[in-house]
Protein backbone atom coordinates (compact mmCIF):
# COMPACT_ATOMS: atom_id res chain seq x y z
CA UNK A 1 0.00 0.00 0.00
CA UNK A 2 0.93 3.67 -0.75
CA UNK A 3 0.14 6.61 0.56
CA UNK A 4 0.84 10.34 -1.47
CA UNK A 5 -0.30 13.48 0.19
CA UNK A 6 -1.30 15.66 -2.78
CA UNK A 7 -2.88 18.60 0.00
CA UNK A 8 -0.58 19.48 3.13
CA UNK A 9 -2.24 22.37 3.98
CA UNK A 10 -4.81 23.37 6.40
CA UNK A 11 -7.54 26.04 6.44
CA UNK A 12 -7.05 27.52 3.35
CA UNK A 13 -5.24 27.09 0.24
CA UNK A 14 -2.04 29.08 0.58
CA UNK A 15 0.07 28.97 -3.25
CA UNK A 16 3.27 31.06 -3.40
CA UNK A 17 6.64 31.30 -3.42
CA UNK A 18 6.26 30.73 0.63
CA UNK A 19 5.02 27.49 0.44
CA UNK A 20 6.70 25.44 -2.76
CA UNK A 21 8.18 23.41 -0.37
CA UNK A 22 5.59 21.75 1.67
CA UNK A 23 2.85 22.57 -0.74
CA UNK A 24 0.04 25.02 -0.43
CA UNK A 25 -3.15 23.08 -1.78
CA UNK A 26 -5.32 21.68 1.54
CA UNK A 27 -5.79 18.06 2.67
CA UNK A 28 -6.11 15.31 -0.03
CA UNK A 29 -4.12 11.72 0.21
CA UNK A 30 -4.24 9.32 -2.01
CA UNK A 31 -3.76 5.55 -0.82
CA UNK A 32 -3.24 3.22 -3.23
CA UNK A 33 -2.95 -0.84 -2.99
CA UNK A 34 -1.03 -3.21 -4.31
CA UNK A 35 -2.99 -4.22 -6.62
CA UNK A 36 -4.30 -1.02 -7.99
CA UNK A 37 -7.46 0.45 -6.19
CA UNK A 38 -7.63 4.28 -5.12
CA UNK A 39 -9.03 5.67 -2.00
CA UNK A 40 -8.87 9.70 -2.01
CA UNK A 41 -8.88 10.81 1.36
CA UNK A 42 -10.45 14.29 1.59
CA UNK A 43 -11.73 16.69 -1.24
CA UNK A 44 -9.35 19.72 -0.93
CA UNK A 45 -7.72 21.41 -3.26
CA UNK A 46 -4.94 18.97 -3.18
CA UNK A 47 -7.57 16.58 -4.95
CA UNK A 48 -7.62 18.16 -8.57
CA UNK A 49 -4.35 16.99 -9.39
CA UNK A 50 -4.92 13.66 -7.94
CA UNK A 51 -7.84 12.95 -9.85
CA UNK A 52 -5.02 14.02 -13.18
CA UNK A 53 -2.67 10.96 -11.76
CA UNK A 54 -5.86 8.19 -12.38
CA UNK A 55 -4.74 5.41 -14.47
CA UNK A 56 -6.66 5.41 -17.49
CA UNK A 57 -9.06 1.52 -17.02
CA UNK A 58 -9.93 2.99 -13.29
CA UNK A 59 -13.19 1.85 -13.11
CA UNK A 60 -14.06 2.88 -9.18
CA UNK A 61 -13.00 5.32 -7.01
CA UNK A 62 -13.60 6.57 -3.32
CA UNK A 63 -13.28 9.64 -1.74
CA UNK A 64 -13.38 9.57 1.77
CA UNK A 65 -14.15 12.76 3.71
CA UNK A 66 -12.73 13.21 7.64
CA UNK A 67 -15.39 16.24 7.52
CA UNK A 68 -17.35 18.87 5.20
CA UNK A 69 -15.18 21.93 6.21
CA UNK A 70 -14.35 23.93 3.44
CA UNK A 71 -11.00 22.95 2.93
CA UNK A 72 -11.62 19.38 2.79
CA UNK A 73 -14.56 19.64 0.13
CA UNK A 74 -13.21 22.95 -1.63
CA UNK A 75 -11.43 20.54 -4.49
CA UNK A 76 -14.43 18.20 -4.98
CA UNK A 77 -15.72 20.13 -7.81
CA UNK A 78 -12.60 19.92 -9.35
CA UNK A 79 -11.91 16.18 -9.49
CA UNK A 80 -12.19 14.81 -13.17
CA UNK A 81 -13.30 11.62 -12.15
CA UNK A 82 -16.41 12.63 -11.31
CA UNK A 83 -17.53 14.04 -14.91
CA UNK A 84 -16.14 10.40 -16.02
CA UNK A 85 -18.95 8.32 -17.47
CA UNK A 86 -16.84 5.49 -17.06
CA UNK A 87 -15.77 5.70 -13.59
CA UNK A 88 -18.01 4.94 -10.55
CA UNK A 89 -17.35 7.33 -7.87
CA UNK A 90 -18.45 6.50 -3.67
CA UNK A 91 -18.01 9.61 -2.00
CA UNK A 92 -18.21 8.30 2.27
CA UNK A 93 -19.03 10.85 4.69
CA UNK A 94 -20.00 12.03 8.07
CA UNK A 95 -24.07 13.11 7.65
CA UNK A 96 -25.29 15.33 10.23
CA UNK A 97 -28.11 14.78 13.03
CA UNK A 98 -31.09 16.30 10.57
CA UNK A 99 -28.85 15.88 6.65
CA UNK A 100 -27.85 13.32 5.04
CA UNK A 101 -24.14 13.55 3.59
CA UNK A 102 -25.88 14.20 0.09
CA UNK A 103 -27.94 16.81 0.82
CA UNK A 104 -24.65 18.66 3.12
CA UNK A 105 -22.44 17.89 0.06
CA UNK A 106 -25.27 19.48 -2.21
CA UNK A 107 -24.91 22.69 -0.65
CA UNK A 108 -21.61 23.64 -1.97
CA UNK A 109 -22.14 21.66 -4.66
CA UNK A 110 -24.65 23.78 -6.70
CA UNK A 111 -25.74 27.03 -7.40
CA UNK A 112 -24.97 29.69 -6.52
CA UNK A 113 -21.63 28.01 -5.12
CA UNK A 114 -20.70 25.88 -8.25
CA UNK A 115 -22.87 25.61 -11.41
CA UNK A 116 -23.27 21.72 -11.46
CA UNK A 117 -25.43 19.53 -9.03
CA UNK A 118 -23.92 17.00 -7.45
CA UNK A 119 -27.26 15.31 -8.54
CA UNK A 120 -26.57 15.75 -12.20
CA UNK A 121 -22.77 13.90 -12.06
CA UNK A 122 -23.03 10.32 -13.85
CA UNK A 123 -22.19 8.06 -11.45
CA UNK A 124 -21.48 9.13 -7.82
CA UNK A 125 -23.09 7.51 -4.94
CA UNK A 126 -22.83 9.20 -1.43
CA UNK A 127 -22.43 6.72 1.94
CA UNK A 128 -22.76 8.03 5.23
CA UNK A 129 -20.04 7.32 8.00
CA UNK A 130 -19.42 6.59 10.80
CA UNK A 131 -20.18 2.70 10.99
CA UNK A 132 -19.02 -0.76 11.59
CA UNK A 133 -15.53 -0.98 9.66
CA UNK A 134 -16.14 -1.66 6.37
CA UNK A 135 -14.56 -3.39 3.06
CA UNK A 136 -13.58 -1.30 -0.26
CA UNK A 137 -11.57 -3.43 -2.29
CA UNK A 138 -8.83 -4.71 -0.28
CA UNK A 139 -8.91 -1.92 2.06
CA UNK A 140 -10.26 -2.82 5.08
CA UNK A 141 -11.61 0.87 6.61
CA UNK A 142 -12.41 1.61 10.23
CA UNK A 143 -14.09 5.19 10.88
CA UNK A 144 -15.61 7.40 14.14
CA UNK A 145 -15.88 10.46 15.38
CA UNK A 146 -13.28 12.41 16.69
CA UNK A 147 -12.79 15.55 18.60
CA UNK A 148 -13.41 18.51 16.09
CA UNK A 149 -16.18 20.72 15.83
CA UNK A 150 -18.82 19.16 14.05
CA UNK A 151 -19.42 15.61 12.63
CA UNK A 152 -15.75 14.41 11.76
CA UNK A 153 -14.40 11.37 11.22
CA UNK A 154 -10.80 9.64 11.25
CA UNK A 155 -10.00 6.69 9.23
CA UNK A 156 -7.80 3.37 9.78
CA UNK A 157 -6.70 1.74 6.93
CA UNK A 158 -5.48 -1.77 6.30
CA UNK A 159 -4.37 -2.92 3.28
CA UNK A 160 -1.24 -5.31 2.03
CA UNK A 161 -0.64 -5.85 5.57
CA UNK A 162 0.07 -2.13 6.64
CA UNK A 163 -2.03 0.30 8.74
CA UNK A 164 -2.65 3.75 7.57
CA UNK A 165 -4.25 6.24 10.39
CA UNK A 166 -5.47 9.40 9.05
CA UNK A 167 -6.45 12.62 11.44
CA UNK A 168 -6.54 15.37 9.62
CA UNK A 169 -8.05 17.74 12.01
CA UNK A 170 -8.12 16.33 15.45
CA UNK A 171 -7.54 17.79 19.03
CA UNK A 172 -7.19 14.99 21.06
CA UNK A 173 -5.49 17.17 23.79
CA UNK A 174 -8.77 19.18 24.34
CA UNK A 175 -9.69 18.88 27.63
CA UNK A 176 -6.17 17.63 29.08
CA UNK A 177 -5.99 17.81 32.81
CA UNK A 178 -2.56 19.52 33.95
CA UNK A 179 -1.49 17.97 30.35
CA UNK A 180 -1.66 14.82 31.46
CA UNK A 181 -3.14 11.87 28.93
CA UNK A 182 -5.98 10.00 30.31
CA UNK A 183 -5.82 6.33 30.25
CA UNK A 184 -6.37 5.17 26.33
CA UNK A 185 -9.87 4.54 26.25
CA UNK A 186 -10.56 8.47 27.15
CA UNK A 187 -8.46 9.24 23.93
CA UNK A 188 -10.25 10.54 20.90
CA UNK A 189 -9.07 8.54 18.01
CA UNK A 190 -6.91 5.72 19.92
CA UNK A 191 -8.73 2.94 18.36
CA UNK A 192 -8.42 4.17 14.86
CA UNK A 193 -4.38 5.01 15.53
CA UNK A 194 -3.07 2.11 17.44
CA UNK A 195 0.08 0.81 16.32
CA UNK A 196 -0.75 2.76 13.22
CA UNK A 197 2.39 2.25 10.57
CA UNK A 198 1.29 5.35 9.37
CA UNK A 199 0.08 8.47 11.14
CA UNK A 200 -1.03 11.19 9.12
CA UNK A 201 -2.40 13.61 12.17
CA UNK A 202 -2.74 17.31 12.44
CA UNK A 203 -0.26 19.31 13.72
CA UNK A 204 -1.81 23.01 12.63
CA UNK A 205 -0.75 25.15 15.79
CA UNK A 206 2.19 26.23 17.60
CA UNK A 207 1.96 26.38 21.25
CA UNK A 208 1.32 30.07 21.63
CA UNK A 209 -1.57 30.07 18.99
CA UNK A 210 -3.07 27.14 20.38
CA UNK A 211 -3.59 28.85 23.37
CA UNK A 212 -6.02 31.75 21.04
CA UNK A 213 -7.65 28.46 19.63
CA UNK A 214 -8.47 25.99 22.30
CA UNK A 215 -11.28 24.27 21.33
CA UNK A 216 -11.16 24.89 17.45
CA UNK A 217 -9.89 21.50 16.51
CA UNK A 218 -6.26 20.97 15.66
CA UNK A 219 -3.26 19.97 17.70
CA UNK A 220 0.07 21.01 18.06
CA UNK A 221 3.23 19.70 17.18
CA UNK A 222 3.49 18.30 20.55
CA UNK A 223 0.08 16.83 20.67
CA UNK A 224 0.81 15.27 17.80
CA UNK A 225 3.63 14.01 19.36
CA UNK A 226 2.25 13.04 22.18
CA UNK A 227 -0.40 11.10 20.65
CA UNK A 228 1.47 9.21 18.30
CA UNK A 229 3.74 7.88 21.37
CA UNK A 230 0.27 7.06 22.99
CA UNK A 231 -0.96 4.90 20.45
CA UNK A 232 2.41 3.52 19.09
CA UNK A 233 2.49 4.74 16.28
CA UNK A 234 5.23 3.95 13.76
CA UNK A 235 6.12 6.81 11.76
CA UNK A 236 3.75 10.15 12.30
CA UNK A 237 3.52 12.63 9.96
CA UNK A 238 2.47 16.24 10.87
CA UNK A 239 0.00 17.91 8.29
CA UNK A 240 -2.73 20.69 8.03
CA UNK A 241 0.12 23.48 8.39
CA UNK A 242 -1.19 26.54 9.58
CA UNK A 243 -1.83 29.10 6.45
CA UNK A 244 0.69 31.28 8.09
CA UNK A 245 3.27 29.11 8.26
CA UNK A 246 5.62 29.46 5.14
CA UNK A 247 8.24 26.89 4.48
CA UNK A 248 11.15 28.35 6.43
CA UNK A 249 8.65 28.49 9.99
CA UNK A 250 7.79 25.07 9.12
CA UNK A 251 11.58 23.82 9.11
CA UNK A 252 11.83 25.35 12.43
CA UNK A 253 8.76 24.34 13.51
CA UNK A 254 9.56 20.46 13.10
CA UNK A 255 13.36 20.90 14.13
CA UNK A 256 11.95 22.67 17.17
CA UNK A 257 9.79 20.19 18.10
CA UNK A 258 11.92 17.18 17.31
CA UNK A 259 14.69 18.76 20.02
CA UNK A 260 11.69 19.47 22.27
CA UNK A 261 9.76 16.69 22.76
CA UNK A 262 11.73 13.83 21.35
CA UNK A 263 8.82 12.01 19.58
CA UNK A 264 9.00 8.20 20.14
CA UNK A 265 8.77 7.49 16.59
CA UNK A 266 9.96 8.23 12.99
CA UNK A 267 8.77 11.91 11.78
CA UNK A 268 8.39 12.98 8.20
CA UNK A 269 6.73 16.46 7.80
CA UNK A 270 3.80 16.42 5.42
CA UNK A 271 5.32 18.07 1.86
CA UNK A 272 3.02 17.65 -1.18
CA UNK A 273 4.08 14.64 -3.01
CA UNK A 274 5.54 12.81 -0.57
CA UNK A 275 4.73 9.15 -0.66
CA UNK A 276 5.50 6.49 1.88
CA UNK A 277 5.13 2.71 1.44
CA UNK A 278 2.89 1.08 4.24
CA UNK A 279 4.46 -1.36 5.51
CA UNK A 280 8.04 -0.16 4.91
CA UNK A 281 9.93 -1.71 2.56
CA UNK A 282 7.03 -2.76 0.33
CA UNK B 1 -12.37 -0.34 22.78
CA UNK B 2 -12.51 3.52 23.08
CA UNK B 3 -15.33 5.49 24.24
CA UNK B 4 -17.17 7.37 22.03
CA UNK B 5 -16.37 10.93 20.88
CA UNK B 6 -19.86 11.60 22.69
CA UNK B 7 -18.94 10.54 25.77
CA UNK B 8 -15.32 11.32 25.66
CA UNK B 9 -16.26 15.27 25.29
CA UNK B 10 -19.09 14.82 28.56
CA UNK B 11 -16.33 13.39 30.59
CA UNK B 12 -14.47 16.78 29.39
CA UNK B 13 -17.17 19.33 30.10
CA UNK B 14 -17.72 17.78 33.56
CA UNK B 15 -14.21 18.28 34.31
CA UNK B 16 -15.06 22.27 33.78
CA UNK B 17 -18.28 22.11 35.81
CA UNK B 18 -18.90 23.00 39.56
CA UNK B 19 -22.12 20.80 38.75
CA UNK B 20 -22.05 17.30 40.16
CA UNK B 21 -22.15 15.11 36.87
CA UNK B 22 -22.52 11.39 36.53
CA UNK B 23 -21.95 9.85 33.27
CA UNK B 24 -22.80 6.34 32.32
CA UNK B 25 -22.82 3.84 29.41
CA UNK B 26 -25.86 2.42 28.51
CA UNK B 27 -25.77 -0.72 30.88
CA UNK B 28 -25.57 1.69 33.57
CA UNK B 29 -21.99 1.16 34.64
CA UNK B 30 -20.34 4.04 35.77
CA UNK B 31 -17.87 5.41 33.60
CA UNK B 32 -16.95 8.64 35.43
CA UNK B 33 -17.51 11.57 37.73
CA UNK B 34 -16.54 14.77 38.25
CA UNK B 35 -14.95 16.18 41.28
CA UNK B 36 -18.03 17.81 42.96
CA UNK B 37 -19.56 14.65 42.20
CA UNK B 38 -16.96 13.00 44.39
CA UNK B 39 -18.26 14.48 47.93
CA UNK B 40 -21.96 13.26 47.28
CA UNK B 41 -20.18 9.71 46.83
CA UNK B 42 -18.05 10.54 49.15
CA UNK B 43 -14.95 8.20 47.24
CA UNK B 44 -12.42 10.07 44.59
CA UNK B 45 -12.63 8.86 41.08
CA UNK B 46 -8.97 8.30 41.30
CA UNK B 47 -9.67 5.81 43.80
CA UNK B 48 -12.95 3.81 41.91
CA UNK B 49 -12.32 4.23 38.26
CA UNK B 50 -14.91 2.81 36.74
CA UNK B 51 -17.51 1.01 38.50
CA UNK B 52 -20.28 -1.67 37.70
CA UNK B 53 -24.19 -0.59 37.83
CA UNK B 54 -24.85 -3.00 40.85
CA UNK B 55 -21.53 -1.89 42.61
CA UNK B 56 -22.14 2.16 42.46
CA UNK B 57 -26.17 2.31 41.83
CA UNK B 58 -26.01 0.34 46.28
CA UNK B 59 -24.09 3.28 47.40
CA UNK B 60 -26.83 5.35 47.89
CA UNK B 61 -29.93 4.42 49.77
CA UNK B 62 -33.04 6.82 48.31
CA UNK B 63 -35.89 7.49 49.62
CA UNK B 64 -38.98 9.87 49.19
CA UNK B 65 -40.32 12.68 51.50
CA UNK B 66 -42.16 10.31 53.89
CA UNK B 67 -38.54 8.34 54.47
CA UNK B 68 -39.87 5.22 51.87
CA UNK B 69 -37.64 3.72 49.71
CA UNK B 70 -37.90 4.47 46.06
CA UNK B 71 -37.66 1.36 43.96
CA UNK B 72 -34.78 1.37 41.39
CA UNK B 73 -36.77 1.75 38.89
CA UNK B 74 -38.62 4.79 39.41
CA UNK B 75 -34.90 6.37 40.01
CA UNK B 76 -34.38 9.39 37.14
CA UNK B 77 -31.33 7.51 35.80
CA UNK B 78 -32.87 4.20 35.25
CA UNK B 79 -35.86 5.98 33.24
CA UNK B 80 -33.07 7.67 31.73
CA UNK B 81 -31.85 4.06 30.51
CA UNK B 82 -34.88 2.43 30.60
CA UNK B 83 -36.83 4.76 27.95
CA UNK B 84 -34.00 6.93 26.52
CA UNK B 85 -35.28 10.23 27.38
CA UNK B 86 -34.79 12.91 29.93
CA UNK B 87 -36.00 11.86 33.79
CA UNK B 88 -36.26 14.34 36.63
CA UNK B 89 -36.69 13.67 40.28
CA UNK B 90 -36.17 15.14 43.84
CA UNK B 91 -35.38 12.79 46.67
CA UNK B 92 -33.19 12.04 49.55
CA UNK B 93 -30.04 10.00 49.50
CA UNK B 94 -28.23 8.57 52.53
CA UNK B 95 -24.08 8.56 51.27
CA UNK B 96 -21.26 6.75 52.44
CA UNK B 97 -20.81 8.83 55.55
CA UNK B 98 -24.28 8.53 56.27
CA UNK B 99 -25.11 11.88 55.54
CA UNK B 100 -28.10 12.54 54.91
CA UNK B 101 -28.77 14.89 51.60
CA UNK B 102 -31.92 16.38 49.49
CA UNK B 103 -31.19 16.07 46.04
CA UNK B 104 -32.94 16.87 42.99
CA UNK B 105 -31.16 14.94 40.12
CA UNK B 106 -32.04 15.18 36.29
CA UNK B 107 -31.06 13.03 33.75
CA UNK B 108 -30.47 13.42 30.19
CA UNK B 109 -30.03 10.32 27.41
CA UNK B 110 -26.25 10.97 25.54
CA UNK B 111 -28.10 9.94 21.86
CA UNK B 112 -25.60 10.32 18.82
CA UNK B 113 -26.18 11.67 15.25
CA UNK B 114 -28.07 8.97 14.23
CA UNK B 115 -29.70 8.14 17.24
CA UNK B 116 -28.24 5.54 18.51
CA UNK B 117 -27.85 5.31 22.53
CA UNK B 118 -24.60 5.73 23.94
CA UNK B 119 -25.32 6.03 27.69
CA UNK B 120 -26.54 8.61 30.03
CA UNK B 121 -25.48 11.75 32.19
CA UNK B 122 -26.77 12.33 35.42
CA UNK B 123 -26.61 15.88 37.09
CA UNK B 124 -27.43 15.99 40.54
CA UNK B 125 -28.44 19.08 42.60
CA UNK B 126 -28.35 19.64 46.61
CA UNK B 127 -31.10 21.39 48.12
CA UNK B 128 -30.74 22.78 51.87
CA UNK B 129 -32.97 21.07 53.93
Amino acid sequence: MRATLFGTRGSLATPGPETTRYGGNTSSVEVRSADGAILAIDAGTGIRRLGMQIPPGTARIDILLTHLHMDHIQGLGFFGPLYNPGIDVHIWGPASSTLPLEARLSRYLSPPLFPVHLRDLPRVTCHQIPRPAFDIGPFRVATALVCHPGPTVGFRIEADGGVVTYLSDHEPALGLSDGRWPTSAWISGYDLAAGADLLIHDAQYTDEQYEHCLGWGHSTYRHAFEFAARVGAKKIVPFHHDPSHGDEMLDRLLADAVQRFGPACEVSAGREGMAFEVPPGT
Amino acid sequence: MGHPIQIILTRQLAGYLSVPIFLVDPAGDLLFYNEPAEAILGRRFEETGAMPAAEWGSVFTPVDDGGRPIPPEDLPLMVTLAKRRPAYKRFFIKGLNGARRHLEVACIPISGLQGEFLGAAALFWELAE
